[in-house]
């Protein structure tokens, strides 16, 4: 046994908390977080006075959110906390949450711990000051330097120049990523919660919908969204007495490779999967649900690959024909994911799992549940965390 | 950092001119006389940019900065169609580019008198200049000649 599989089976995942997401304008981003904690306590059958760590990861709404961890506990009304932390690392942040916190209770620093984000990055009408911003995402659009004098804004810009060069290389086609955008849609069907779970597409909408920035269409992006979501940590042994069924936590892992992704075009994913599968004493193959992280519709092309669950370059090819799909011999983002469910950054991908490895996605659910791996992506495929998560403790 | 000129009410709405920052200052310096330079570290050769202030490859902290040959290729590309700010309403769809230079470092830039559908990856690109204000000169790319060839 090495040293870290000793982590196997030890710590779980007791309380999962989601407030309304999407056009929701009635909470500030602390509200939502608030009410997140709230909803997850109730879900665990926990009371306030039993949670002794809170974990933060700021979304943009927060702003540089100094000592942002402080402010939610008071905001929560929560005495006597033993562990806090605010993180960022983008879309990795709400995995490396559940590790850090699985990591702190298991070295005995606290025993329960809430792992929270929150965002309010969508303007309501009465809110908005200039045309431009329409409610959307304008928060996201970052115009920096050099980049903004040669027209290039945002995260899509910066992430279709990613696609674009994998397009080139490996042969990926547009028709593959639509193929990424079609089946998720076909999961949010199943999924009331979804903002669109009443409107599937076909491959022809896809390439009917209006163009953000080449290769990408509106259907490649991620769903920009107002919410908050809350993920409680604590002991396996504890959460075996609490009010839902715990979810266990058999591995983790992180990768953060460095160097320019624009030229390996490899995830974080490869190195993170190096350390959680052998903790969890799996394989890719083994793997029964995946949700993976799905700022947009290629990330998840790079991140089928990455974590081997099919060669590299062949991920188009692999959705294509219909493994990720309901039925298929490897469901990807059940529950509709961020391209047609909500965009709660890491949180998305978390929460889905945690419903899925319970059995509690009803139409949705996967038959076979007992590996379900959840991933998280920030930046430009720059930060990865790994979770692989279990209804049986080992 | 960038900075949109105040504009009245009725005036077109103006490109974002790039602030010139301290690090960045021996780039625009030589922009401003139509020459493409890059950071060089003295201690191991590594050439970056954008600018940094120690090395990423032996974090060595003296630097010059070097003429290149301007000369690169397109490493890839997007295709820009909402309008992110007013003064590019008129430019869309058109696309910014990735270049990666003979010399190794990549740049994001876009191109001058190049058709949508000739920007491909792999083409082959030299640096022109486009001169934005009475100190600000941004360098631009066109395809080369040779890549005009049939």
């Amino acid at each position: 046994m090495s040293s870290t599989s000793r982590l196997k089976g030890r710590l779980a995942i007791a309380g999962l908390g989601a407030t309304p997401q999407g056009k929701v304008y009635d909470r500030s981003h602390m509200g939502f977080a608030v009410d997140a904690v709230r909803l997850a306590l109730l879900d665990a059958g926990l009371e306030r006075s039993d949670l002794d760590g809170i974990l933060l990861n700021p979304g943009l709404a927060w702003g540089t959110a100094a000592m942002g961890s402080f402010m939610l506990q008071q905001a929560l009304g929560l005495r006597d906390v033993r562990l806090s932390a605010t993180m960022n690392a983008g879309g990795a942040s709400a995995g490396a949450m559940i590790q850090h916190a699985a990591l702190a209770i298991n070295a005995g620093l606290c025993t329960t711990v809430a792992c929270v984000f929150s965002d309010r990055p969508l303007k309501a009408p009465e809110e908005r000051t200039n045309v431009h911003e329409k409610g959307s995402a304008s928060s996201y659009v970052f115009p920096r330097g050099l980049d903004a004098a040669h027209g290039q804004f945002g995260m899509n810009a910066m992430y279709a120049m990613v696609a674009r060069r994998h397009m080139h290389t490996y042969g990926t086609t547009q028709d593959h990523l639509g193929a990424v955008a079609v089946t998720q849609r076909q999961w949010a069907t199943m999924n009331p919660a979804a903002q669109f779970h009443d409107r599937p597409i076909t491959l022809a909408d896809y390439h009917a919908s209006r163009w953000v920035v080449e290769p990408f269409h509106i259907l490649d992006c991620c769903l920009i969204s107002n919410g908050g979501v809350a993920v409680i940590v604590t002991s396996a042994e504890r959460a075996r007495a609490l009010r839902k069924p715990p979810v266990y936590l058999w591995g983790m892992g992180q990768g953060h490779p460095g160097g320019d992704i624009r030229e390996t075009l490899t995830s974080g994913a490869a190195l993170a999967k190096a350390t959680a599968f052998p903790m969890a004493g799996i394989e890719p193959g083994d793997v029964d649900v995946a949700e993976l992280y799905d700022c947009y519709t290629f990330t998840v092309l790079a991140t089928l690959e990455d974590y081997g669950f099919c060669p590299k370059g062949e991920s188009g090819p692999f959705v294509n024909e219909g493994h990720t799909a309901p039925g298929g011999s490897l469901p990807v983002n059940t529950g509709g994911g961020q391209l047609s469910s909500s965009y709660m950054w890491g949180m998305t991908p978390i929460a889905e799992a945690v419903v899925q490895a319970r059995g509690e996605a009803g139409p949705r659910q996967v038959p076979k549940h007992d590996v379900v791996l959840a991933s998280g992506n920030g930046g430009l495929l720059s930060t990865h965390t790994t979770l692989i998560l279990s209804p049986l403790p080992s | 950092m960038t900075t949109t000129p105040k504009q009245g009410a009725h005036d077109t709405p103006t490109k974002p001119i790039p602030k010139i920052e301290a690090a960045m200052a021996p780039f625009f310096a030589a922009a401003k006389k139509h020459r493409l330079v890059v950071q060089r570290c003295t201690d191991c050769g590594t050439l970056r940019f954008p600018a940094r202030e120690l090395c990423s490859t032996c974090l060595g902290s003296t630097t010059e900065w070097i003429a290149v040959s301007g000369r690169g290729e397109i490493f890839s590309y997007n295709v820009m169609h909402q309008v992110y700010h007013p003064a590019f309403a008129d430019d869309v769809p058109y696309a910014v580019v990735i270049v990666k230079l003979a010399e190794g470092p990549m740049m994001t830039t876009s191109l001058l008198d190049c058709p949508l559908e000739r920007v491909r990856i792999g083409a082959a690109v030299e640096v022109a200049f486009e001169d934005l204000s009475t100190d600000v000169t941004l360098p631009k790319f066109r395809l080369s000649g040779a890549s005009e060839q049939p």
